[in-house]
């Protein structure tokens, strides 16, 4: 198992479980984080990279791997197209150099290469920690790019697997709540998948390509975009730049939310419509595996109606007919025109507890494992990269790198709405390194103000060596430490992702 | 597969299967306070003891593997007698009361006891005067009412790997605690609630649940856990239209008993005072409860409105990766059968 920038026990914890469990009896275990995380007790090697250099270990790895000729030939011949670029990239990341860049010893690069090219089955995790870079979409192709290199894809025990975080990425992607494609991932600029939509749905539709996050928020803030619709998501608390965003939100001359709670967003809502929870609808998550499972209904909805039957209520004040008895007829039109998930229903997950798409036909059993003897697109292309240095490092003014992630006790933004949990855990605890911490002056639960280019927030720290020498780590749980005030308005420019993980700070004792 | 006897009648099972696991499949019930199938065999208990043809001692049938000609007898004279005196040990030192116990209806004790009509011991022993262990907000411990059976301490350490749990001290002191015997809060615990959910008796229960509803009154609803992408799935207990707490259930393809703090014991935010119930429009700066229907209706004006004035792409959805499935494919519906724009987006780009 070779992890990178995920920490399971804390954000994922029942995989991060069991990987403690498979590493005590006996799988090799690879973690490459900056913070000594959990699993690090149960690694055969901690690589502490320093943040922002996922690249060039990676490259590192494979400059190793070709070099000693442990690339898995036939799989490249077979399966992949592009490798001589690859080589030739890779080819200046000498162990040295890398060292250098990453803070690894040249003999720890070394044990892991051969250790991870000459495993029979090998595993890479990513989360996170990898896709919150500037070089994100990069980072996720290095990480192919290695498991590509040495044949680690497409049998039971391999793949690179990214931890989806919320509970529902998966499926809300699945589901087209995207802006370049329809439910299973059908392109909206495809003349025959459009038409399919149209005589469905009845409507014409459009065929340009629609905003991604970060674009939606720059148009409502030079007012392209005037109205919006938000449905329980908080993104002035989770999106990276929140001053930002609630600038657009001010802008913009109406906006709907939908959310269990008044949230940080809600505030700048014209009209607020009451969520209904997870244990008052009907319907069906898929988690990080493309396992589509019930979601099943135990309680009335306490707003008094459930989520569905709002928004088609919204459908039907807009003057669009919807007739919808349940979840599990929105499910089945979505099937219907969804050839990956045609084949799942609600009967067959009551009876088999969960499927996995692709599931074309009612008889498909699901599939566990993708790339089985042939990738989506054909041939596995190597898209090999530089380093890309992060967007912000730190100087002289801002001398600390801030790292943000998941605590296990929280989850984004809901858990502090636990009476229990938020008993246990109820503030942010900023972790700083006790040289750090020496130098400034501050113990395990004083108080400091922390600043960057875009704002300032106040903090409790924590004392812990856990983190780096001039790194501090940060969640964003919480609505007193709205940690997103001061991370980096610098975006992977293919995915439109923030660049939560690193940005520079300062950290005065108060 | 091998041909062995079970209480006279001829069965075939696995090789390798232990008597235990044998007598499970062939649908007969062998009594057990330490064995759980998820965790490894300990053989401490003795409750599952069986006769064996030629066998002149009691073996445990948790750690007694079959053998073809096996005859086993799991219900004799001699195995129900030791078992009486196991369950009557047990008791003497057990405060009984039942009555007001939490795991009443699921306590393998109380099964025992009632099975083998041991009602009270014939051994007078001290009782243990342990304090009660409340110190955090989801697990009640009360160790008064600890048989030994050791499933907290293997589920700790075998599905969380936390190890947090072990025996200390001897004889009649002994018991399975954390290091340095200190209360859950002051130890490393993660509060992944494995241990309650092994635990055959009332000495681990869910804080939430107590005086919420006896077992046999709760209704079990089947759930994906909505925290994290793991996917986890469990039983939200369910009594009078109210959630009174997680169980988690064996046969969950992703997680089977194992949950983190987040699934077990996150689930009271649904009752959280702040929950909001009715629409609210906000007039002059100020949100002001509406019904439904103006609240429907205000949106539909302005959403055509700005639609008409700035043309479809001039709205934008954002969706949201907590949300259902059904909930997201409505929401891109809106978005590009309605207002005509594939301007629909999900937070988390992970
Ligand atoms: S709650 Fe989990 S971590 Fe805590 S003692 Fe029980 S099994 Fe161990
Ligand atoms: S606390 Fe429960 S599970 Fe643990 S040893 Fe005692 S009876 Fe067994
Ligand atoms: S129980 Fe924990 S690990 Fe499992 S899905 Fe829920 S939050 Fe994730
Ligand atoms: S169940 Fe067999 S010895 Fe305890």
């Amino acid at each position: 198992m070779f992890l990178i920038g995920t920490n399971p026990t804390e954000a994922h914890p029942v995989i991060g479980y069991k990987m403690r469990q498979a590493a005590r009896r006996g799988a090799k275990l690879v973690v490459c984080d900056p913070r000594r995380i959990d699993l690090v007790d149960e690694a055969d090697y901690w690589l502490r990279v320093k943040p922002g250099t996922d690249i060039p270990l990676l490259n590192g790895l494979m400059h190793i791997i070709i070099k000693e000729g442990l690339e898995d030939k036939t799989f490249i011949e077979e399966r992949t197209e592009n490798y001589e670029e690859l080589k030739a990239i890779v080819e200046s990341y000498t162990p040295e150099r890398v060292s250098e860049l990453t803070g690894i010893s040249v003999d720890d690069l070394y044990a892991v290469a051969r250790l991870y090219a000459t495993t029979d089955k090998a595993m890479l995790f990513y989360t996170l920690g990898i896709t919150e870079h500037i070089c994100g979409t990069r980072n996720v192709m290095s990480c192919a790019n290695l498991a590509m290199l040495t044949g680690h894809l497409g049998r039971p025990g391999t793949g690179v697997c990214p931890q989806r975080g919320q509970n529902n990425v998966q499926g809300a992607c699945d589901m087209g709540a995207l802006p370049n494609v329809y439910s299973g991932y059908q392109a909206v600029g495809v003349d025959a998948v459009r038409e399919k939509h149209e005589k469905a749905w009845g409507v014409s539709l459009s065929p340009k390509v629609g905003l991604k996050i970060p674009e939606m928020f720059e148009a409502a803030h030079h007012g392209s975009v005037k109205a919006m619709y938000i449905l329980g998501e908080n993104p002035v608390l989770t999106d990276p730049n929140a001053n930002h965003i609630k600038e657009a939100l001010a802008n913009l001359e109406f906006l709907v939310v939908q959310e269990l709670f008044l949230t940080e967003t809600a505030q700048f809502a014209d009209v607020i419509l009451p969520a209904a929870s997870f244990a008052e609808c009907d319907g069906t998550f898929t988690n990080t595996e493309r396992r589509v499972q019930r979601v099943r209904k135990a309680i009335e909805p306490i707003p008094g109606q459930a989520n569905w039957q709002t928004i088609c209520q919204m459908f039907v004040a807009m003057g669009y007919p919807l007739n919808y008895n349940s979840p599990k007829e929105i499910w089945d039109e979505m099937a219907s025109l969804s050839p990956s998930m045609a084949g799942i229903n609600y009967e067959r997950i009551d009876q088999e507890n969960s499927l996995q798409w692709p599931c074309p036909t009612l008889e498909h059993p699901g599939t566990p494992i993708l790339h089985v003897g042939k990738f989506t697109r054909g041939l596995g292309l190597f898209q090999p990269s530089e380093h890309i240095p992060p967007g912000e490092i730190p100087d002289e003014e801002y001398p600390f790198l801030l790292s943000t992630g998941r605590i296990l006790f929280h989850y984004n933004v809901t858990t502090p709405y636990s009476g229990g949990i938020s008993s246990v855990w109820d503030k942010e605890m900023a972790e700083v390194n006790p040289a750090d911490a020496e130098k400034l002056g501050i113990q395990t639960g004083s108080l400091v103000k922390v600043t960057s280019r875009r704002g300032q927030v106040t903090t409790a720290v924590k004392v812990t060596d856990r983190v780096m020498p001039g790194v501090i780590w940060m969640s964003f749980h919480f609505a007193s430490t709205p940690t997103n005030e001061l991370t980096s308005a610098v975006l992977d420019p293919i995915t439109g992702t923030g660049e939560y993980k690193v940005c520079a700070v300062q950290i005065e004792p108060i | 597969m091998v041909t062995m006897v079970m209480n006279g009648k001829e069965v075939k099972v696995p090789a390798g299967s232990t008597i235990l696991q044998a007598a499970d499949m062939v649908g007969i019930d062998i009594p057990r306070f330490c064995y759980d199938p998820d965790l490894s065999p300990l053989g401490a208990c003795r409750m599952c003891v069986v006769e064996v043809k030629g066998n002149r001692l009691l073996p445990a049938a948790c750690v007694t593997p079959v053998y073809p000609g096996m005859e086993v007898d799991t219900e004799s004279e001699s195995v129900i007698e030791a078992r009486k005196t196991i369950l009557e040990l047990l008791v003497a030192n057990h405060p009984l009361d039942c009555m007001t116990c939490e795991k009443m209806g699921d306590c393998k004790l109380a099964e025992y006891c009632y099975r083998y009509g041991v009602k009270e011991s014939s051994f007078v022993g001290e009782k243990h005067h342990y304090a009660i262990d409340d110190s955090n907000p989801f697990i009640n411990r009360d160790l008064n009412k600890c048989i030994l059976c050791g499933a907290c301490v293997r589920a700790c350490e075998e599905m969380t790997g936390q190890d947090n749990l072990s025996f200390l001290y001897r004889g009649f002191d002994r018991k399975a605690t954390t290091a340095g015997d200190v209360d859950y809060i002051d130890s490393d615990c993660v509060f992944c609630g494995q241990c309650v959910a092994v635990c055959p008796t009332g000495a681990l229960t869910e804080k939430t649940m107590a005086g919420q509803g006896r077992r046999w009154e709760i209704d079990r609803v089947r759930t994906t856990c909505p925290f994290c992408g793991t996917g986890c799935n469990f039983d939200l207990a369910v009594k009078d239209g109210k959630v009174i707490g997680v169980l988690s259930n064996p046969d969950a393809p992703v997680n089977q008993r194992s949950l983190c703090v987040k699934g077990r014991f996150g689930w009271d935010f649904i009752y959280n005072e702040k929950r909001l119930t009715t629409p609210l429009i906000k007039k002059n700066g100020q949100f002001e409860h509406a019904s439904w229907d103006e609240a429907f209706s205000l949106i539909a004006t302005r959403f055509k409105e700005i639609k008409e004035k700035y043309g479809p792409d001039a709205f934008a959805a954002l969706s949201s990766a907590r949300c259902t499935n059904e909930e997201n494919f409505l929401v891109s519906k809106f978005a590009r059968a309605v207002m005509g724009t594939n301007n629909v987006d999900h937070c988390a780009r992970t």
